[in-house]
């Protein structure tokens, strides 16, 4: 098999700098990674270090400076002029889905919209059916085809976001910060959903998240970008047990777990001291 | 134009008040917050809330949106907002600051009781220097100027504001984050507060500032002998630096105690679900299973214990009555009317 068959996504020497011709500042400095089919890529970095501006270069939001993106060695250029086959199998959640769906639209028309755009997506036969069965498969009622977004929770907002994006059968999942402004218990079920969805539709992932933690439980391999860099990178549970860069070890230092769970005969003492 | 020395007199409560008894600087005691619903109705935002924060320790108040836990924090500065009823007491130093009349609760206010903000963007003036707004309490004490400044730089060295001489006279604009998140710090010590309400203080923060900010802040409260009221929806900051928590839901209280009791142990299913899931940074955990459903609303709260739609425990009784916050175990407090069954407690 050659590199390119066990590639699905390769970004290659990309660059982006915003700002004038004076005062440009590189906010992606060169960087290259590779997403395989089904694999879950977690991009990793503080804010200002590059990884959102990575993923809207990968959704076609953004032209890069120089470099290259491309899905199975096809070039991915501006997302409005990627051919159709492309710009369904490149697929975005974002982490605000209230900016990201129009509030008056209901959720059946927001799924309809999409599936105008992409007609060979569309469902053959009963549409509603169809529909149904996408937010059944979403964790969401049937009722929720009538309602206008802005009248959602945000959870079953970001379900409608993933449901809009899985409408169109892409292959791979861009997710930036995708749980990060949910509640801590609505958190967990959307990221169960990605995980379940993930398997059932055989998706690859790039997954970027400020939270190591949630990275950790999701991602195959890590990234871990810095200053528009990427620093390290290498199979999650290598580079979060055992990091060999400094920026890495930093950020896994401040990182704060829950404290440290209590033996069995509950005597432990000494918490943590941050 | 005003002479030195004149006017000092009426600023004799700036000081720390003295301790009247021995019991909790803040007693929070059934305190109920209503806002102005839509068509006339009211709703509960805070509904019967009761707990302490002992002298000099840290206590982590812990809710998802909803939870009533920014509105619980607002009320005891004394910043409801516009339309909102209270009743109930706020014992400070066993003073009820809701009878109070208002200029003893201006007195209180930002002084003896001082708040920072998740976002020092929002709670800072854009249009003054840093210098001019940490300055503004030991102004109002009609110090001399020179002796102003000389306690800004102090306030600001305090916080780890490099260069404070410099940086004072930086508007809000011109700093970092960190340093921003430093300078409304400086801010809320100016008076000497007894009491620090911090409210998501590092959530709009990368991971190495939050952990610099968090360090900060239990180094002054050990340092200043402060209480701190630490309003946040992440268990890992509170389980930090909390020395007890308060677990809010639907605008009430479904558990406290001593954080490390709490966090290891719940007595609240909500508890237990909430810990459950926080992944491991250091480990790889499996994703938890998730409560069904999204928080309830104040405005929306079901009938008996508003959790119950939600928890793995519910039956007939929880469906029926409201629980009572109760002793479960000594100093463990929870309202579930099945506590000791919950797995783990």
């Amino acid at each position: 098999m050659s590199a390119s068959e066990r590639t699905l996504l390769d970004v290659r020497d990309l660059r982006v700098s915003y700002g004038g011709r004076r005062g440009a500042r590189a906010a992606v400095d060169g960087v290259s990674l590779s997403v395989a089919p089904e694999e879950t890529l977690g991009l990793v970095g503080e804010s200002g270090s590059g990884k959102t501006t990575v993923a809207r270069c990968v959704a076609g939001l953004l032209r890069p400076g120089a470099g290259t993106v491309t899905f199975e060695g096809r070039p991915l250029g501006r997302a409005g002029r990627r051919p159709p086959e492309l710009q369904r199998a490149v697929q975005m959640v974002f982490q605000d889905p209230r900016s990201s769906l129009n509030p008056r639209m209901t959720v059946a028309s927001i799924i309809a919209e999409v599936w105008r755009t992409h007609p060979v997506t569309a469902p053959e036969g009963d549409r509603t059916e169809a529909l149904h069965r996408l937010l059944a498969d979403m964790g969401l009622d049937p009722e929720v085809a009538a309602r206008r977004a802005g009248d959602l929770s945000g959870g079953q907002c970001q379900r409608v976001s993933i449901a809009r994006a899985l409408a169109v059968r892409p292959r791979l999942l861009v997710c930036d910060e995708a749980v990060s402004a949910l509640d801590v218990s609505v958190q967990a079920q959307i990221l169960r959903l990605l995980v379940d969805l993930r398997g059932r539709h055989r998706l690859a992932m790039l997954f970027i998240s400020h939270d190591l933690g949630v990275v950790h439980q999701i991602a195959d391999r890590v990234a871990v970008m810095h200053r528009g860099l990427i620093v390290e990178e290498g199979r999650t549970g290598e580079v979060l047990t055992a990091p060999r860069h400094a920026y890495t070890r930093a950020l896994l230092d401040a990182a704060l777990d829950l404290d440290d769970p209590v033996p069995e005969d509950g005597t432990a003492d000494g918490r943590a001291v941050v | 134009m005003t002479p030195a020395g004149a006017g000092t007199a009426r600023e004799n409560g700036a000081g720390k008040t003295a301790p009247a008894t021995d019991g909790p600087i803040l007693r929070i005691d059934d305190l109920v917050v209503e806002l102005p619903g839509p068509h006339g109705t009211r709703t509960r935002v805070v509904d019967g809330v009761s707990f302490d924060v002992p002298r000099a320790t840290t206590v982590g108040l812990i809710g998802e949106s909803g939870s009533g836990k920014t509105m619980t924090a607002h009320a005891v500065l004394g910043l409801p907002p516009e339309g909102a009823t209270l009743s109930g007491r706020l014992l400070w130093h066993g003073e009820d600051l809701l009878a109070a009349d208002p200029a003893r609760r201006r007195a209180v206010r930002g002084r003896e009781i001082a708040m920072i903000f998740q976002d020092p963007l929002a709670a800072l003036n854009p249009t003054q220097r840093i210098a001019r707004q940490i300055g503004e309490v030991p102004r109002r004490d009609r110090l001399p100027r020179a002796e102003v400044n000389r306690r800004v730089v102090e306030l600001l060295d305090r916080v780890g504001v490099p260069e404070p001489e410099r940086r004072m006279r930086a508007y809000p604009h011109e700093l970092s984050g960190g340093l921003r998140q430093r300078a409304m710090i400086a801010m809320a010590l100016a008076g000497s507060p007894a009491l620090l309400l911090a409210d998501e203080p590092t959530t709009a923060l990368d991971v190495t500032v939050q952990s610099r900010i968090l360090r900060l802040l239990a180094d002054i409260q050990a340092a200043d002998g402060l209480a701190m009221l630490l309003v946040s929806h992440d268990l890992r900051v509170v389980s930090h630096v909390g020395e007890r928590v308060v677990v809010m839901y639907a605008g009430r209280v479904c558990e406290r105690g001593p954080a490390r009791d709490v966090l290891r142990r719940p007595a609240h299913p909500y508890t237990a679900a909430l810990v459950r899931s926080v992944p491991a940074v250091r480990t790889r955990t499996a994703l938890a299973d998730p409560l069904p459903g999204a928080p309830a609303t104040p405005a929306n709260r079901p009938a008996g214990c508003a959790f119950h739609p939600r928890c793995p425990m519910a039956r007939a009784r929880c469906r029926a009555e409201v629980p009572e916050v109760r002793e479960v175990a000594p100093g463990r407090w929870s309202a579930c009317h099945f506590a000791e069954e919950v797995p783990g407690s």
